[in-house]
């Protein structure tokens, strides 16, 4: 029994060691990276992974420009590690490469609209927070489909919905919950998902409510689509870095709170230099204003890390008013994004 | 003591430097080549596991065993539900890889030996369609097939409350293809009787028929024969139980056609556009075997007084197919391989179901090896089939 168990073992290591040995480049270009930050500033730029392409979020314009939520995210940490906002590369990934590409070093950071669940927060990740609080939701052809106001009613539909995310886990749990059937349509890209959903391939579109609003705008006629009031999860969004690094963590993690912490304070793009030399104790700590500070240097940046990601990207509020709510044709209210003083659930720890 | 002053002249000139021994020389290098393959392979591995361990990744597949929670629109061969196991879920995958890959392989085929032949024809017509047909094919990357067929063909098909009505209750519309599911009654075993009746049945007239040819040089129509004897005695046994056959048709549901049988848009367009492409290369192939068979055998066939249809088929396709299998085994393990692009139209195959499964576990090392394992083993049973295909194509001398 003994031998037999230890034959076994040995077996298994056996096809392990070939399979490792066959898939090893993944994990090569790894071989010599500890620290992210001395990697990131050794090479004089941020690489960080967004969205193939979700307005609101991250988008490229027609010269290449990225532009979105999570793309000022990117930009924020590049301005907080080398004071320069441009010194930032994107990398497009599907929800399926996403993680690989973390896991291998292709990136530095990943801000691609990623929900934090335990399972990913153990698999070799961690997450930094959480820049977006959404929630999964149903958009149908109310067109088509006049009868139909609620999930509830989606028995017998074809559902699309973007492959290896959480969304597709929600979608089964849900219709298992609720003893339904459907049949999903299952496409790798989110480009992919539009397509089939704009040419009436599926009855409803589902993923996060966010991206619900985003993609009706690119469809042919956006007003024949309704998002359904059903919310069938939790979607907590938010950085991720990969996990052994805690440096690397802290300043993905903080530079979100700093951005919080300065909404909170009405330090905005537009005032940073002038309020900086005021005489408001708490606003001169958070900028690095304060004598001896070792606040920035603690975290193996620069005193004034706050300010310079203000200057760039501008406090929470400004970011997602820009990106997703008055400043853009998304309107997206505050809802639970907004500051904890004000209902919402965002919250900064504080920079002191 | 004496003996060893005596060395024969021969023995002499083995003694040169076993350096200088190209014999030698030959297992020294092998040796040395082998002993740095063997060392960058422990490298690899030995870095990969240290990098795993500080990566605080998992290993193993263990994971397999874990409840997938996720649904796949096409499953015709196993029962599969969220809550079955993400093996199970590669299985899926697995079986529709081979169902599409099967399905391709013989359509590419037969299209290919069609266009191929019809590219030699003496029909001025036939000959320049075949050559548009193979030139527009073979220069157009596979994944515009797909998506040409899944973009351009199938989904502007109409929606499923204007489908186009076929005859025998089938329907075409952008949801797929629906057409009428037989449900075997009471005694419908017997059909199945006789079917394999029917098979065996023409199997053995095809013997006989040889039998006679080579004896009295007389014909006989086996090909017909064998038509009606497999599907006649199936139909004679349904007769005898009195029809226990009835079939479940689609009808009109709330979003789609609901019941009956269904091929989704995903398998049709893949499938599709697998066999058109390699049957361009397929054709390209039997053109080139034909070619390569002397024309005086089909000079000598005429003259023997065969006409065009039975030279081409007894006197020169026989031959011109040892040329043809060895290039169409790698024709077939492309098309195999191509239908991993599937992923770009949703169908769910090895890799896009793997590709999720990888997604949701984190598990990216193993997967990959599960592809790469899968695929080899694929290629290889393919090839050994050829190669034993070929070796019975061969030219046996007698």
């Amino acid at each position: 029994m003994g031998t037999n168990l230890k034959g076994q073992i040995v077996m298994k290591n056996l096809v392990l060691k070939g399979a490792l040995a066959a898939s090893a480049f993944v994990l090569l270009a790894n071989a010599a990276s500890a620290a992210t930050l001395d990697d990131v500033k050794k090479k004089g730029f941020l690489q960080c992974g967004v969205n193939t392409g979700l307005p609101g979020f991250a988008s490229p314009n027609d010269k290449g420009e990225w532009s979105g939520f999570d793309v000022d995210y990117c930009r924020a940490v590049a301005a907080a590690v080398f004071g320069d906002a441009t010194k930032v590369k994107f990398t497009p990934l599907s929800a399926k490469d996403r993680l690989p590409a973390l896991q291998s070093g292709e990136i530095d950071v990943l801000i691609r609209n990623t929900t934090w669940t335990l399972s990913r927060d153990t698999q070799g990740f961690d997450f930094t927070g959480v820049n977006y609080y959404d929630g999964q939701g149903f958009m149908i052809n109310s067109k088509k489909l006049s009868g139909i106001n609620s999930a509830l009613q989606l028995s017998g539909a074809s559902v699309c919905v973007q492959a290896g995310t959480t969304t597709e886990l929600n979608l089964a749990d849900y219709f298992k919950a609720n003893k339904m059937e459907y049949n999903p349509v299952v496409f790798e890209k989110v480009e992919e998902v539009n397509a089939a959903y704009d040419s009436g391939r599926c009855d409803a579109y589902t993923t996060d409510q966010s991206g619900l609003y985003a993609y009706r705008l690119a469809l042919t006629a956006p007003d024949d689509h309704i998002v359904l009031p059903e919310i069938i999860s939790k979607e907590p969004l938010g950085p991720v870095v990969r996990q052994g690094d805690p440096q690397w963590a802290d300043i993905i993690r903080w530079t979100h709170y700093a951005m919080l912490t300065a909404e909170e304070l009405g330090i905005t793009q537009a005032n940073v230099d002038e309020v900086k030399n005021g005489d408001n104790p708490e606003i001169k700590r958070v900028l690095g204003q304060e004598a001896n500070t070792k606040l920035g240097t603690d975290l193996g940046l620069t005193n004034d890390w706050v300010v310079n990601i203000i200057k760039a990207v501008g406090n929470y509020g400004e970011v997602f008013e820009k990106n997703l709510g008055s400043g853009s044709p998304l309107k997206i209210a505050r809802g639970i994004n907004a500051q904890w003083s004000k209902g919402g659930l965002q919250y900064a720890m504080p920079i002191r | 003591m004496a003996s060893q002053d005596i060395t024969p002249v021969g023995k002499d000139s083995a003694k040169v430097s076993l350096l200088n021994d190209p014999k030698v020389r030959g297992y020294i290098f092998q040796a040395v080549a082998v002993l740095a393959i063997a060392g960058l392979g422990y490298w690899i591995v030995d870095n990969t596991i240290a990098n795993l361990q500080r990566a605080r990744l998992a290993t193993g597949f263990g994971f397999l065993d874990g409840r997938s929670g996720f649904d796949i629109s096409s499953s015709p061969f196993l029962a599969y539900s969220s809550d079955s196991t993400y093996l199970k879920a590669l299985m899926v995958g697995f079986l529709n890889t081979l169902t599409v890959a099967f399905a391709g392989i013989i359509t590419a085929t037969i299209l290919g030996f069609i266009i191929g032949i019809g590219r030699l024809s003496h029909n001025w017509l036939i000959r320049k369609l075949c050559t548009v047909y193979v030139e527009v094919f073979r220069n157009i990357p596979p994944l515009l097939v797909i998506f040409f067929w899944y973009l351009g063909v199938l989904s502007v098909l109409p929606q499923a409350r204007q489908s186009i009505t076929l005859p025998f209750n089938m329907y075409l519309n952008n949801r797929g293809f629906f057409f009428p599911a037989p449900v075997f009654g009471d005694g419908a075993w017997l059909a199945g009787v006789g079917l394999i009746a029917g098979i065996v049945g023409a199997l053995l007239v095809r013997r006989w028929a040889h039998k006679r040819q080579m004896a009295t040089g007389q014909q006989f129509p086996v090909g017909l024969t064998a038509l009606a004897l497999i599907v006649g005695f199936p139909l004679l046994a349904l007769a005898i139980k009195g029809f226990p056959l009835s079939f479940d048709y689609p009808v009109l549901g709330a979003f789609n056609l609901r019941g009956g049988s269904q091929i989704g848009p995903e398998f049709m367009s893949l499938f599709l556009a697998l066999s058109f492409y390699t049957a361009a290369f397929i054709a390209e192939i039997v053109r080139a075997g034909i070619r390569g068979v002397g024309k005086g055998q089909s000079e000598a066939s005429h003259a023997l007084g065969l006409r065009a249809g039975p030279t081409t088929r007894l006197v020169v396709v026989p031959q011109a197919m040892r040329i043809i299998i060895p290039p169409l085994t790698s024709q077939y393990l492309n098309l195999t391989k191509n239908s991993s692009l599937a992923v770009a139209i949703g169908y769910p195959d090895l890799v896009a179901v793997g590709g999720t499964i990888l997604n949701q576990t984190g598990r990216s090392i193993e997967v990959v090896a599960i592809f790469m394992i899968v695929y080899l083993s694929l290629s290889v049973l393919t090839s050994l089939f050829m190669n034993w295909f070929n070796a019975k194509m061969a030219l046996v001398e007698r």
